[in-house]
Parts: structure tokens; C-alpha cells; sequence
């Protein structure tokens, strides 16, 4: 399961590591757009965009299909929906850690106001 | 029989965000209803500690919570589990220790790989936000940690979690 796993996740946050690469997505999430629109977009060469496609490709986040000369992109959710799930899982084990803090946090804190009750009286 | 002042525990849970900083940071956070000494007071205190550091959902125990909170001591949890005879352990040492406001420390049991794990708590109007802060000493070691399924410092040992996830209902595309 962890092999499984592994490679894609690493090409997922690989990915995402780069600035211009979220660009691109949040801007996919917009509106699906050619290369030559998002090297546009992002100023820089059509080399260089579709190096960063490329890469978005890889992990599962974008797909990209050629009409006629124009290369369109779109969001691939596959690769963001596993990155997520993993950044979810760790999220649910503080939060259930947080949880049972709360309780002793609030034990602490009832205990402290009777011990303070008692003080004054 | 209780009047005034009392911040009701139970009307609102408070949130726990993470989000990865950077390739080699991740970033835990979460408000607590108390006034940060009583925060940092369960978090630093063994015997508090140890009620709430192991999820409920996973089936392990802590077997012994060594803890000396302060710059240059060391601390060692170790836990069992059923399927395993030898005990998981957990250590490393504090590297700095500023009461009422942040813990700095070590996760030692992966080896090199290992992140500098800082805490910080700060007091906002009678609440008390907990900043975790998890730094890998790279992107490779995060990226590992990550395929390993492990998750805050816990090391590749910590497969338990694949359970927590089945126990909490969560799912993820498993094949």
C-alpha cells in the first residue's frame, strides 16, 4: 500500500513545491486554457510553461489534450485528491490528539476554578 | 451553579488546521479554550501528557512517558501494540524550553531524517493558540516521511495509522 502510494504523492508535492505551478492550477481551476495562454499569463516562454505542465502532467494534476495545434490543460483531480487525503489523515491525528487535550484542558481549568473558590473563601 | 465567565466547552469545537509551508515544513493549529498556562501545563507535564498524546482509535499504549521538559533534556516515550512484542519508542532531546510560550525539540528515533518539532502557544483573550511546527532537514526526508505513512515525527514505525484512518472513517484510494 505504501509503494502505491509513494511515487505519486512524491510527484504530487514535488509539483506543488513550485510557485508558478499553483499559479497554474488555481488558474485551471478557473477556466481550462491552452499553453500558449498560460505562458501569457504567467510571462514566461512557451518552453518553459510547457516544462511546467509537464511536470503538473506527471503527478496526476493536469491533463492535457491537443486539438488541432492548440495543447488545452485542465485540472486532473486524481493527484490533488491523494495529496489532500494524506494532508487530511495527518490533520485527523492532531485532531483527535487536540480533542482528549481539550478534556484534560478543561479538567485543569474546573479544577483551578474550585482550587480558587476555596482560596478565597 | 455556575454563573459568570464560564466559555462554554461544549457550543463550538475549535478547528485543526495543517498546511504544508514549504517542501520541508508542515504546520499544525489549533485554539484552546484556557488561559495558556494551563495549555502549556498539559502539555509539558508527563502524566498529562500521556492522556492525550496516543489517539484513542489505535490500538497502543504507552507503555513509559519519560519527559524532561527543559533546553538540553531528553524525553522517551515507548508504546505497545498488540501485533508487535518489541515495544515502539520515541525520543529525542529539547532543545529549547521557554515556559508559557514555545518548546523546541528533536525527533531522534528515524535518525537523521528526523524534524525539529516547534510548539508555540500564545494567549488571546483567555484562549490559547497551539502553532505546531514541523521542520525536515529536507524536502527528501519530508517527501519519506510522507511515502512512509508516517506523520508528525512518529517514523516510519508509526503504521498504526493506516488503522486511525479506517477507525476514523476516512478513505483513501488504496488498491
Amino acid at each position: 500500500m505504501v509503494q502505491y502510494t509513494t511515487a505519486r504523492l512524491d510527484a504530487s508535492f514535488a509539483a506543488l513545491s513550485d510557485t508558478t505551478r499553483r499559479g497554474v492550477l488555481e488558474q485551471l481551476g478557473r477556466a481550462d486554457a491552452s499553453i500558449t495562454e498560460l505562458a501569457e499569463k504567467f510571462h514566461m516562454t512557451l518552453t518553459g510553461m510547457k516544462k511546467h505542465v509537464g511536470v503538473l502532467e506527471q503527478a496526476g494534476l493536469v491533463t492535457t489534450k491537443k486539438v488541432g495545434r492548440v495543447r488545452t490543460c485542465k485540472l486532473g483531480l486524481r493527484g490533488l485528491e491523494e495529496v489532500a487525503a494524506w494532508i487530511e489523515r495527518y490533520r485527523q491525528l492532531w485532531d483527535v490528539r487536540f480533542d482528549e487535550l481539550d478534556k484534560v484542558v478543561e479538567e485543569l481549568k474546573q479544577k483551578e476554578k474550585v482550587d480558587g473558590r476555596k482560596g478565597q473563601e | 451553579m455556575d454563573a459568570k465567565g464560564k466559555s462554554d466547552p461544549t457550543s463550538a469545537k475549535n478547528r485543526t488546521t495543517v498546511e504544508r509551508k514549504s517542501e520541508r515544513e508542515l504546520v499544525v493549529t489549533r485554539t484552546f479554550n484556557a488561559p495558556v498556562r494551563i495549555v502549556f501545563e498539559a502539555w509539558t507535564k508527563p502524566e498529562l501528557f500521556k492522556r492525550w498524546w496516543v489517539p484513542k482509535s489505535v490500538d497502543m499504549t504507552m507503555l513509559s512517558c519519560e519527559m524532561d521538559v527543559r533546553a538540553g533534556g531528553t524525553y522517551r516515550l515507548e508504546f505497545g501494540h498488540p501485533a508487535s512484542e518489541q515495544p515502539m519508542a520515541f525520543f529525542g532531546r529539547y532543545i529549547e524550553v521557554t515556559p508559557h510560550s514555545r518548546v523546541v525539540w528533536t525527533n531522534d528515533e528515524g535518525g537523521e531524517g528526523g524534524p525539529v518539532t516547534t510548539v508555540t502557544f500564545e494567549e488571546r483573550g483567555g484562549q490559547t493558540l497551539v502553532v505546531l511546527h514541523d521542520l525536515y532537514p529536507s524536502k527528501e526526508a519530508l517527501d519519506d516521511a510522507i511515502a512512509s505513512g508516517s506523520t508528525g515525527g512518529f517514523g516510519e514505525q508509526f503504521e498504526q495509522l493506516d488503522e486511525l484512518l479506517v477507525a476514523l472513517g476516512g478513505s483513501v484510494g488504496r488498491s
